[in-house]
Parts: structure tokens; C-alpha cells; sequence
């Protein structure tokens, strides 16, 4: 049964890399908008540090670490997750979602996987770049231990913020508008460039329970820089496999209620 | 003239109505235009915290008057025209358009003019939540004041007409993501929403000068709150002027010589 997902994954890669190809000129625009961002990012901190030697204690070097986090994570979502549910909201609304349905394969992995923009890979590999600058210049010995924490809080945080995608594309099944939510979450991801403890409660409690910005950026920062205790580590585990789940029960809830509106 | 006000009293009245279909949005958008200068404000603040108080004279509540003029006059000069621009030349949506008899701008000046209405109905009770939280401070004059409005309009008419121009771009590349990225970050770190110019490096200030867009955002706002000098106020208004000029002009130009494309893409 899982071999014949992964061979799924496969395919999907494959039909995806084909897509990409036939527009080989995007891969230099998407090059380009990638060190752009990056360098809108270091602006940014070359301006604040023009200023002061630390953000709330957080030194140069560790911004520089969040930074390349954010970049990171901000690939991947653009790398499947934002297309894959911005095609699910406009199957939901245009009813192709049925195509997917009928299919012999668990309809959330299908909706999960099938759109990838690839050339976001600039992005991840940027934004891993710029974290082992930023580790060299911490110049702190990172074990290994260290770095199978930071690859486990990453998975974490992206499955948080996975879930979080998929349930308000879920919730297009009883609205029709939901694109411009999705803009907020985007506006909402910005916040992530900054570390977490800068804002006031009420928007750091926003960022970390409402929208998991936080748990995304902040908090794998804090793992690779070494500030993070073990409890919260295991707090966001917990968060991440509770998210799974409540994500694909709402799933499943929005689904019976799609098949009940339209056929 | 006058069958130029009827045309604006019905292309208001259309957008309203439109506008009215999904009232839920402008709450969406505001969170959006609300977390941008909100996030700066923080670390502003935050740094003016670690430094004693103030960075190069700018305190927390000087911070926070700041960012929540910028929020207001940043809403009132905003305009999001240029996103649609691809998809009207792209698939010709702009061909109706233009067998009308006037200009497609007025139709979008319009429809501008009623979401700046409509948004400030959410926008202003923010700012006054946003000012208890943030304790802003500074001394708004009269004579700021009455400054202040015309050098707002100046700012809307040129962000005005830059942005539509910057739109017009797409009658010559389909990569507009990028024109429009690159167009971003310039906006953003000169026209002042990442923080008042005067905290940037001076060669960037010089380039601030120079190019238009501090003086759609940060210009008026400072007016406003009394942070420019006499000197400096004369050499905004003008600068205000030329590039109202210059953006018009541009505007017209793109316009004429992206339409000739236009037709000779098929339309």
C-alpha cells in the first residue's frame, strides 16, 4: 500500500519537473526573485544593525540564522504546499474536484502532492546557504544531536503550518472566498523574518497559536542557536501531531459536506 | 466636463455596489496593511529600548505616531491595480476597455476612490486601537495640518500614476512577478516603510531624494507630525510637483506606446 504512494510521489515529480521544463526561462526569473528576497532580507538587517548590536539579544549572527530559516521554510511553502492548495480552493470551486475523488487513492494525499513549483528549490537552497553562513559565523560547534533537532522541529513546524493550510483550504468548501485569506497568511509569514519574543503578547500569541509563523521561523532558530529547552521541543510535537490530525478530521467533515452540496 | 462627473458618478456607484458583495473582505485586508508597519514599529521600538530610549533621537512614541500615519496615509495612496494589469493584457480584458469612450484610469481612479472609503470605515477604529496600545506621540500643528492635505493629494495623484505606469509594464513582459518584486523592495525601503529615512545610510537618503517614492508616503506623514524643516518642506512640495509632472507623462507615454503593441498582439 505505501509503494504505491511513493511511486505516486514519483509520478507527481516527474509530471512536475516536465511542466517546469517547458518554461525553462522562469527558472532565471525565479533565480533572480530569490536573491532579491534574500537580499530584502539582509538589507533589512543592515539597516537595524546599523543601529544597535543586538534584537533583544538575539546578535547579528542569529538573525542571520532566522533569516535563512525563513527563506526555508518560505520555500517550501511555495514550494508545494501553497500550490497544491490553491488548486484544491479552485477545484473546490469550479467542482473538478470530483476528477480527484473518484480516484483509487486517498484524496488528501492526492490534493497534498499533485502541484509543485520546483524552481521554489532556489529558495531552500538559499536559505540553507545562508544558515551555514550563519552557523559559520556563530562559530559554535552544532553536534549532531543539534542538527537532528533543528531537521525534526523543521518537519514539525512545517507540518503545523501544512495543517493549517489545508484546513482553511477546506473551509472553501462552504466559502467561496477564501483566497484572500491566504493573502493574510502571507502578510501573517512576514512577521516570521523577525524573532518572536520582539512583539507584544497578544501578537506573539496570534503568531504562535493562530497562525504557526512562530513555530515555523522562530522557534527552529532557537533550536539551531542552541536557546531552546527540551519541553518546549516536545510541547511542539505534540502541537505538530495534534494539528495532523484535527486538519484531516476537518478534512474528511468538509469533504462529506462537498459531496452533499454538489452531487 | 460634465459627462466626465456622470461617468464618475456611475462608475462610483457600480464599485460600491460591487464592493458591497463582500463586505467580510475589507476586515481580511486590513489585518494584512495593519501587520507590515506594526512588525517595524515593534522592532524599531525594541531597539530604541536596548539603546536607552532613543535611536538617533527617535523615541518609542515617536516610533508609533510614525507608523500609524505612514498606515493611514499608505491606505490612502495605496492602490493594487498594477496586479491586475497581466491578466488585462493577457487575456485581453483590456479590449472592452477600450471601446469605451474615455480613459480606462478614470474607471480604476473610481474604483480606487471607493475602496479608500470603504476601508476607512475598519481602518480608522484600528489606528485608534493600535494608538492605545503603542502610546504615540508627537505635536500636530495647525499649520501642519493644513500642509498636510495637499501634499496627500500630491502623494495619491503621483503613487497614483507610478503604479499605473509600473502596470502598463506588462504589455511588454509576461514576468511581471519580478517587475513587480523588484518595484516592491524599492518602495519599501525608500519610501520610508521600513522607517523614517533619516535612520538609513546617506547615500540611500540621497537616492530617496531623488527617486518618487518618499514622496508618496513618508513626506506627508512627517509633514503631518512636524518632523520637517522649512528648508525641507519648501524642496518636498516641489518635489511633489515635478514628479506629478513626470508621472503624467510617463503614464501617457507607456500608455501610447503599450497600446500600439496591444493591437499588434491582436486585438
Amino acid at each position: 500500500m505505501s509503494m504505491r504512494y511513493i511511486t505516486l510521489l514519483r509520478r507527481f515529480l516527474q509530471f512536475n519537473i516536465l511542466r517546469e521544463l517547458a518554461y525553462r526561462g522562469n527558472f532565471f526569473t525565479q533565480i533572480f526573485q530569490s536573491l532579491l528576497s534574500l537580499g530584502f532580507g539582509l538589507l533589512g538587517l543592515a539597516v537595524i544593525f546599523d543601529h544597535t548590536g543586538a534584537l533583544n539579544e538575539w546578535h547579528p549572527a542569529q538573525i542571520l540564522a532566522l533569516l535563512g530559516i525563513y527563506q526555508l521554510v518560505g520555500g517550501v511553502i511555495n514550494l508545494v504546499i501553497q500550490p497544491c492548495m490553491q488548486q484544491l480552493m479552485s477545484d473546490v470551486r469550479q467542482g473538478t474536484l470530483d476528477f480527484t475523488l473518484l480516484k483509487p487513492a486517498d484524496a488528501q494525499f492526492l490534493v497534498s502532492t499533485r502541484q509543485m513549483q520546483l524552481w521554489k528549490l532556489c529558495d531552500i537552497v538559499l536559505g540553507l546557504a545562508v544558515v551555514g553562513i550563519a552557523l559559520a559565523h556563530l562559530g559554535a560547534t552544532v553536534g549532531a544531536g543539534r542538527v537532528l533537532a533543528f531537521a525534526f522541529v523543521l518537519l514539525a513546524g512545517g507540518s503545523i503550518v501544512y495543517s493549517f493550510w489545508l484546513a482553511l483550504a477546506t473551509c472553501s468548501f462552504w466559502l467561496v472566498r477564501v483566497e484572500n485569506i491566504l493573502v493574510i497568511f502571507q502578510d501573517l509569514y512576514q512577521a516570521g523574518r523577525w524573532p518572536t519574543s520582539i512583539y507584544p503578547a497578544w501578537l506573539r500569541w496570534t503568531l504562535t497559536f493562530l497562525t504557526p509563523v512562530a513555530v515555523a521561523t522562530t522557534i527552529p532558530a532557537q533550536v539551531l542557536i542552541g536557546q531552546l529547552p527540551w519541553p518546549t521541543l516536545l510541547a511542539v510535537t505534540l502541537f505538530a501531531l495534534l494539528a495532523l490530525a484535527l486538519s484531516r478530521r476537518f478534512w474528511l467533515f468538509g469533504l462529506r459536506h462537498y459531496t452533499g452540496a454538489s452531487a | 466636463m460634465k459627462t466626465l462627473l456622470a461617468v464618475y458618478r456611475a462608475q462610483l456607484k457600480t464599485s460600491f455596489l460591487l464592493y458591497l458583495q463582500y463586505p467580510a473582505s475589507s476586515v481580511l485586508w486590513l489585518l494584512g496593511m495593519v501587520l507590515e508597519p506594526v512588525i517595524y514599529l515593534v522592532v524599531w521600538s525594541t531597539i530604541a529600548g536596548t539603546n536607552g530610549g532613543a535611536v538617533e533621537g527617535y523615541r518609542a512614541g515617536d516610533f508609533a505616531a510614525y507608523f500609524l500615519v505612514l498606515l493611514l496615509v499608505n491606505h490612502l495612496t495605496d492602490n493594487w491595480v498594477y496586479y491586475e494589469f497581466q491578466e488585462r493584457v493577457r487575456q485581453g480584458l483590456l479590449s472592452p476597455l477600450l471601446l469605451r469612450p474615455i480613459h480606462p484610469i478614470h474607471a480604476d481612479i473610481a474604483q480606487n476612490v471607493t475602496y479608500k472609503c470603504m476601508m476607512l470605515v475598519v481602518m480608522l477604529p484600528a489606528v485608534g486601537v493600535l494608538a492605545l496600545v503603542f502610546h504615540p506621540t508627537g505635536h500636530v500643528t495647525w499649520l501642519s495640518l493644513l500642509l498636510f492635505f495637499p501634499s496627500l493629494l500630491l502623494a495619491v495623484f503621483i503613487r497614483f500614476l507610478v503604479e499605473w505606469s509600473l502596470g502598463l509594464i506588462a504589455f511588454w513582459t509576461t514576468q511581471m512577478s519580478a517587475v513587480l518584486q523588484v518595484y516592491y523592495v524599492a518602495l519599501f525601503f525608500l519610501s520610508g516603510q521600513m522607517g523614517p529615512l533619516a535612520l538609513f545610510p546617506v547615500p540611500v537618503q540621497v537616492l530617496a531624494q531623488l527617486l518618487p517614492f518618499q514622496w508618496m508616503l513618508a513626506f506627508p506623514a512627517q509633514l503631518l507630525l512636524g518632523q520637517v524643516d522649512q528648508h525641507a518642506l519648501v524642496l518636498g512640495l516641489v518635489a511633489q510637483g515635478i514628479w506629478l509632472c513626470l508621472s503624467l507623462a510617463l503614464m501617457k507615454l507607456l500608455w501610447r506606446l503599450g497600446l500600439r503593441r496591444y493591437s499588434g498582439m491582436g486585438a
